[in-house]
């Protein structure tokens, strides 16, 4: 397997997260997602996007192509330097949140994807890494 | 992507009409569900349909903000119906886990018309005795 | 100096290749299981001259023990290609296998011819071409058989696309009959159809029908209570039929979400609910007669 494109976008506003929305889905397309994988990548992508902007005080995303053989898939990155998730189980359980509204919407993120890894340490930051195919 | 201020919100009749055309930003969504309550209240609007046919995108935020609508709406008295939610996104809302239960949707803004229509009932006149209108 | 099993294979590869091709072609044409109306004599001739080149040139540089390295990518690469047009042209597996096999009597004969009575060396050698040619042969049938499963799930998922046809009942109320083994994949393709139909033509209930499934297990299941909840969020309603006993309590075991999904034994019962709810009603010109 191997990444033949990677960009890289701030984080950090409002705009920011339109303009993820926005690249993610324009790459979906150019690699031919499939219209129900296009919408998923680019709503995991807006509520990740989201969660480190509010949550995290704000970061960047990596957005890489992935190659395998004839299969394709777009691969995002987000980090932060914010508090971090002190507790990562119960983040994934839908329904929880820390502030306002329904969660942080990692475990809806999770289902869209078919693979999602998170890390955060509290105090330091949150990784959250999310790979869809097309 | 067009900068848009704010989302336009058509008086039609008793009813208010939103058509949502572009990726908003969360801060537009904010300002439109702030309009529309001022609308609702300044227009006595029984009525709200929101169009969402051309959104390709409804994650968690906007899912919040048409439930909070339809929510705030209904305690002003007047009843939300959205309209034209596509497949995929529809698919991607049930995967994230929203079920927006407090919205109702139709397929088409002709139902959807129906819908406002029968909830808010033959409208209550100030009328007189002999029938006439007041001016 | 340790003789390597294999080098007088070698031998007979390099010295008499012209002859051991004529013997081994003329085995093959003589061979009743030949399928003269597949192929042609001059290309079996050209397709055997190729491979006896690719293999004397690979048990040359590396031996007839790995036919898996690299230095025998080239015979690996020829039998793969002559397998699949074989099987495209209407071969059976052991036709294509008889390709490799047939090599080994006109072989063999040479080994003994050039060996003669030094019984441990020619015992070595043919046993050494014997497992070659063995290699070779199951791989032609690998391959065939590679080629058939990817065609029948290409053929299987053409018959599924048609066996799923979203019918519209009557005003308003569409059908999609489900027939046959459902997999997870496939489900979600024919949910999503079903959800572009019901958009196109404004329908205002759906009713999936499985009697024609006859199991249906929990991802499948899954996908079709996400379905009807999608189908709600878009503003029309879903009706599930045809629900046997079994699939029942699969289902069951899923919780909640079933209480609110409405549920009928058979399609006619589902199309009547359907029709109360639209607010409309089929009735009789006159009486039966």
């Amino acid at each position: 397997m191997a990444v033949s494109r990677s960009d890289k976008l701030p984080v950090a506003s409002d705009g920011d997260i339109v303009a993820v929305r926005q690249r993610v889905r324009s790459l979906a397309v150019e690699l031919g997602f499939s219209l129900v994988n296009q919408t998923k990548i680019v709503t995991a992508a807006s509520e990740l996007a989201r969660n480190t902007v509010v949550h995290g005080g704000g970061g960047t995303v990596e957005i890489e192509v992935l190659v395998d053989g004839a299969r394709r898939g777009i691969r995002l990155t987000f980090r932060d330097h914010g508090p971090g998730i002190p507790d990562l189980a119960a983040a994934l359980r839908d329904g929880f949140t820390t502030g306002g509204g329904l969660g942080l919407g990692l475990g809806g993120a999770r289902r869209l994807c078919n693979d999602f890894d998170l890390q955060s340490t509290p105090g330091d930051g949150t990784v959250v890494r999310i790979v869809r195919w097309r | 992507m067009a900068d848009v201020d704010r989302i336009p919100i058509i008086k039609m009749g008793e009813f208010l009409l939103v058509s949502i055309q572009v990726d908003m930003h969360d801060r537009l969504a904010m300002t439109l569900q702030d309009d529309l309550t001022t609308s609702i209240v300044k227009h006595q609007a029984r009525g709200v349909l929101i169009d969402i046919s051309s959104l390709e995108i409804v994650d968690s935020f906007i899912g919040r903000m048409l439930g909070n609508i339809a929510a705030m709406s209904r305690v002003l008295d007047a009843e939300t119906v959205v309209v034209g939610m596509r497949p995929a996104v529809a698919i991607t809302l049930v995967e994230l886990g929203m079920s927006l239960s407090g919205v109702r949707t139709a397929l088409t803004v002709e139902r959807a018309m129906d819908m406002l229509r029968a909830a808010v009932g033959p409208a209550a006149h100030m009328g007189r005795v002999d029938g006439s209108q007041p001016e | 100096m340790v003789r390597n099993a294999g080098s007088r294979v070698v031998q007979i590869l390099d010295k008499q290749e012209r002859e051991l091709l004529a013997a081994w072609v003329d085995s093959q044409l003589k061979s009743p299981g030949l399928r003269r109306d597949l192929i042609q004599e001059a290309e079996l001739r050209e397709q055997s001259r190729e491979f006896l080149r690719r293999l004397r040139d690979a048990a040359a540089s590396a031996g007839v023990d790995d036919v898996d390295s690299k230095a025998w990518d080239p015979v690996r690469e020829q039998l793969r290609a002559l397998s699949t047009e074989r099987a495209r042209r209407g071969f059976t597996p052991s036709e294509t296998a008889m390709f490799v096999f047939s090599l080994k009597e006109p072989l063999f004969a040479r080994l003994r011819q050039e060996i003669g009575s030094d019984t441990t060396v020619l015992a070595e050698e043919t046993w050494a071409a014997n497992i070659l040619l063995d290699r070779l042969g199951l791989l032609t049938t690998e391959i065939y058989q590679q080629g058939r499963e990817e065609l029948i799930a290409r053929q299987g998922e053409e018959m599924l696309e048609l066996s799923t046809p979203v019918v519209a009942l009557w005003d308003g109320i569409l059908a999609l009959p489900l027939i046959g083994t459902l997999d997870s994949a496939r489900t979600q393709v024919v949910m999503e159809n079903l959800l572009q139909r019901i958009v196109e033509t404004g329908a205002s209930i759906a009713i999936i029908d499985i009697t024609g499934v006859p199991t249906v297990d929990t991802l499948v299941a899954q996908h079709l209570l996400k379905t009807v909840a999608a189908a709600r969020l878009m503003g029309a309603d879903c009706l599930i039929s045809g629900i046997r006993p079994q699939i029942a309590q699969t289902i069951v075991h899923l919780g909640v979400e079933l209480q609110s999904v409405t549920t009928k034994a058979t399609l006619a019962a589902a199309f009547a609910v359907a029709l109360q709810r639209t607010g409309q009603t089929i009735g009789r010109v006159r009486p039966p007669a």
